[in-house]
Order: C-alpha cells, then structure tokens, then sequence
C-alpha cells in the first residue's frame, strides 16, 4: 500500500472516524464525500461510538498473506451504540464469543507490509469484561 | 424494443488443474465451440474474468486472449469485472450489444486461472472481491464474510447444520454425471461436518472449489440464427447493494439477488413459479439455501428446508445446479456466470445428457459477486 493511501484513511482506522450528514442526519462508516443515503455533499467527520456489539462472527483459519501470524482469529460485525455498523477483528479473546457480545474498540497493530513496508495500524475490538 | 437475443453456440472446457493450458488456450477451446456450433462469427467478445490482472499480470484482456488463441479473426473485445459475477456481467454486455442491435453477433466467454498459485495468493486476489480498505485491510477473507451470513442464517431461522451439509452432498452427487465438473465423487453429510473448518462454521466441503476453465456463449439476432429449436435470453436483471458487509441491514439474505429476480423476470414476463430448471450461485452452501429465497421460489428461511425435501433435485419440484452448481462442477471465478448460462441453455436444447432434467422450457441463472454486492439473473426460453 502506498503512504499516501494510508495516510489518507489513518482517521477512519485509527480513531473509527466516519462522517455525519448535515442534510439528513445519516451517521455512517466508512467515511466518503457524500453521504450515501441522501447523497448530499455537506457532510462532516465525527467519531463513532467506541463501543458496541457483536452481530455475527466467524473464527478464521485459512488467513489472507500477512496475516499467517494471528491465526486463528475472529472476524465480527459490531453494532456500535448509535447504529452504525462496521467490520473488524477480536483482540483479547479469553472466552467463549457470542452474538450479542459487548465489545470496545482498541488501537492495534493490524498487519506489516512486507519487510520493509509500512506498519499497517487500526482498530480492533475487545469484548468488555 | 427489438427482439431478444438467440443462442446459438455454447462451449463448455472442463474445469480443474489445467497445467497444460494458458488463459487463451482455455478462451480458444471454449470459443471454439461455440462458434463452429452457430456457423457465425462474433462482431464482439465479452470476457468475464476476475483475477487475471492480480495473478497473472495479464491486463488488457480481451484483446490479449483474442490474440493469444487466434481461434478467430481479431474484432473489439473487451473484458468485464464484477468479482465472481464477472461472467455474468459480461454475458449483460453481449445481451447489450445484440439487443440494441449495435452488433449483430457477440461471443461472451468467462475464463479464469487459478490453480498455479499458492492458496494464500488466492484468498488474497479473492479477497479483492471485498472493500480492500476496510474488509480485507482488517485480514477478512471472502471466506469469513460468507460465514457471518451463515451464523446469521442459522441462527435467524434456526437451521441444521446438517440442511446446509445436504446441499454440499445434492451437488456432488450431480457432479458425478458432468464431464465438465472439477469434483465428480459423491460425499456424505459426515464427510462435510468433519472437513477442515476454514472461517467457522464454514468448512472446507461447504466451499466451492477454485479452477481453471472457460465457458463460451454466442448471442445473434433471431433472424440470423441458423437451426430450429431456439433458445432466447429472455431478460436479465442486476441488483447491487454496498461493497462491505457492514453496510447491510441484515446478514441473512441476499437483498442484491431479490432486486436482480425482480428486473429479469419482469423483463422475461415470468415469476419464479414459471421456473423449470434453475441454476444458482453456491460459491458456499449457505448461498444456494439464500438464493433460492432470494430469487422467490420460496419464503425466507425455508431455502435449506426446500433442499432438504428433495425439491432442488432433478426429479424435483424445482431442480437445481442439475450439473453439480459451483459447489462440485467447480468455480472458475469469473467464468462461472457464463457456465450457469451454458448449462440452463443446454437443459433448455435437451442436450444435458444424463443431467437432463424434465420439460425444460423456461430456465434461469443467478451469479453473485462479492459478499452479495452485486447479483446477476439472466433468464432463457426455449422458442417453439
Ligand atoms: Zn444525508
């Protein structure tokens, strides 16, 4: 990945940035110029809510390259507090995940491009204890 | 509105490790076919093909294939992508082309490589199919994403385990009759639960498996179609919805593939009843049981009910993937549109062998790409 595109998202992935409608009031992830429910330019950047629960989940074991080394590893769809809905990964999963699961998220490393690449950072979430 | 386009020629390569064959060697052999079957040459070719570009460095396609094969004289080509509904897509292109009478022929050929690379290079250039800031990014595979409508499903409608497994075994057992399948050996639930989990509860015999393999499809005017039974594509409808699955409203249904049911059937003038034989998009099991619900031949939640009674199969209320679905016939992504086309065509001409399901009049296809962003129903008929 390039260190423009990166830098580009660094908002959405490091502080779940999305974006707000001034026009209709539509929250929404990830963030794009319009909103995409009323299409309407006048939007703006808001944070989302840092908690929220899990919708479905999987437990992978046949990973993507790069991610060899966090094998195996949960994909889920959290529902955070205001609706919004956005995918990621568990981190510090100590019991059993269910739907329903209440979680927050958390700055993590996400994976490495490469040896000499950049560190690819982001947002996980962990089930609240 | 000028009339619909008629078949005229299909082609079919068998679908597995084809060490031996290059891209265009694959697009020859399937294109061959269906040319020397319609006695008439293309104007234009569609190519539907996903991962060429990633794994093979081979962009610019049409032209490249057209070229590399010389299995006819060079005309435009173009290649069209949509993820694995990229044949389907193309096959829109053909339909496009000869309906609004620009052309007057157009060759539509699916095709695509993917067993000379490692497995994780193809879960990567499969996981392009997904939003590659915030899916992939993340380390989802399209694996994963298919199961989190699987747990969804189950859970929603309260489905066994054992309904989904079924529908692994109907396929195999299909598959068997069908020259072109990759996997021709029959399974058992058992063998289905107890394979390799790859994204729980996703196992490695719920997955369709990924080969090499083209499928060709000649489209012409009625009028200048040579031959008596003729088969028209009768309508096509697309339904998209957002590229990650955290945009959907819900996990377990397909809402891409009710909007496309809904555009192709009115534009063929016929409901899901009218129906005689059906294939559907079963990159997973969980994906035949939605697709069906989807599509309208059954209400929500009874799509792995409806196979669990026997209905899906060739003697059934409503067979379906007679041929074994991407689930055993294969998945050559990209190609695998136009090889649901080909064989609802060949049903529909009673040229399926001991696949042959009974009066075949009306058929149709559905194809999928991404996690249900993009969904692509073609329906034919067979003309008296
Ligand atoms: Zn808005």
């Amino acid at each position: 990945m390039t260190v423009p595109r990166y830098w580009r998202n660094i908002g959405a992935h490091y502080r779940l940035e999305g974006i707000r409608c001034k026009s209709c009031g539509e929250v929404s992830f990830p963030p794009r110029s319009s909103c995409p429910k009323c299409h309407s330019k006048d939007v703006e950047v808001v944070q989302l809510p840092r908690k929220g629960k899990v919708v479905s989940f999987s437990l992978l074991r046949s990973p993507p390259n790069g991610f060899e080394a966090y094998v195996p590893y949960y994909v889920v769809v959290v529902e955070l507090e205001n609706g919004v809905r956005v995918l990621g990964t568990l981190t510090d999963v100590f019991g059993e995940v269910k739907e329903g699961m209440e979680v927050e998220a958390v700055f993590r490393k996400i994976s490495e491009d490469g040896e000499e690449g950049l560190i690819h950072y982001g947002t996980k979430f962990r089930p609240i204890a | 509105m000028s009339d619909n386009p008629v078949v005229v020629g299909t082609g079919l390569t068998k679908i597995g490790r084809r060490w031996e064959d290059s891209l265009s060697d694959l697009f020859a052999e399937a294109s061959r076919q269906a040319i020397e079957e319609a006695g008439i040459q293309p104007q234009v070719v569609f190519v539907g093909n996903m991962v060429a570009g990633e794994l093979d460095g081979q962009e610019h396609l049409g032209l490249a294939l057209e070229d590399g094969a010389g299995a006819f004289p060079l005309v435009p080509a173009f290649k069209v992508e949509s993820a694995c509904s990229s044949g389907g897509s193309a096959l829109l292109a053909g339909y496009m082309a000869v309906k609004s009478g620009v052309y007057d022929s157009a060759l539509v050929v699916g095709v695509e490589k993917l067993s000379e690379e490692p497995s994780d290079s193809i879960t990567t250039a499969l996981a392009e199919a997904a939003d590659a800031d915030f899916e992939s990014y993340y380390g989802a595979s399209f694996t994963s994403l298919n199961a989190l409508l699987m747990r969804s499903y189950m859970k929603d409608y309260n489905v066994p385990r054992d309904w989904l497994s079924e529908i692994a075994v109907m396929m195999h057992k299909n598959a068997v009759d069908n020259p072109y399948a990759q996997l021709r050996k029959a399974i058992t639930v058992e063998d289905v639960n107890r394979s390799r989990v790859i994204a729980d509860p996703i196992r490695l015999l719920d997955c369709s498996p990924t080969g090499d393999g083209a499928a060709a499809i000649l489209l012409t005017r009625p009028e200048l179609a040579k031959g008596d039974v003729q088969v028209e594509l009768a309508g096509m409808g697309v339904g998209v919805d957002t590229i990650g699955v955290n945009g959907r409203v819900s996990l377990s249904d397909v809402p891409a593939t009710a909007r496309a049911a809904k555009a192709a059937f009115s534009a063929a003038k016929i409901e899901p009843k009218d129906l005689n034989v059906l294939e559907v998009h079963d990159a997973f099991t969980i994906m035949a049981a939605l697709a069906l619900e989807d599509i309208g031949v059954v209400g929500k939640g009874e799509g792995a009910k409806f196979f669990h009674e026997g209905n899906a199969e060739r003697d059934g209320k409503l067979p379906v993937n007679p041929e074994g679905g991407l689930k055993a016939r294969g998945h050559p992504v990209g190609a695998t549109g136009v090889y649901g086309a080909v064989e609802v065509v060949r049903q529909l001409q009673g040229k399926a062998g001991k696949m042959q399901v009974p009066r075949a009049e009306i058929g149709a296809f559905h194809n999928l790409g991404g996690s249900g962003s993009h969904a692509v129903i073609g329906v034919f008929k067979r003309k008296r």
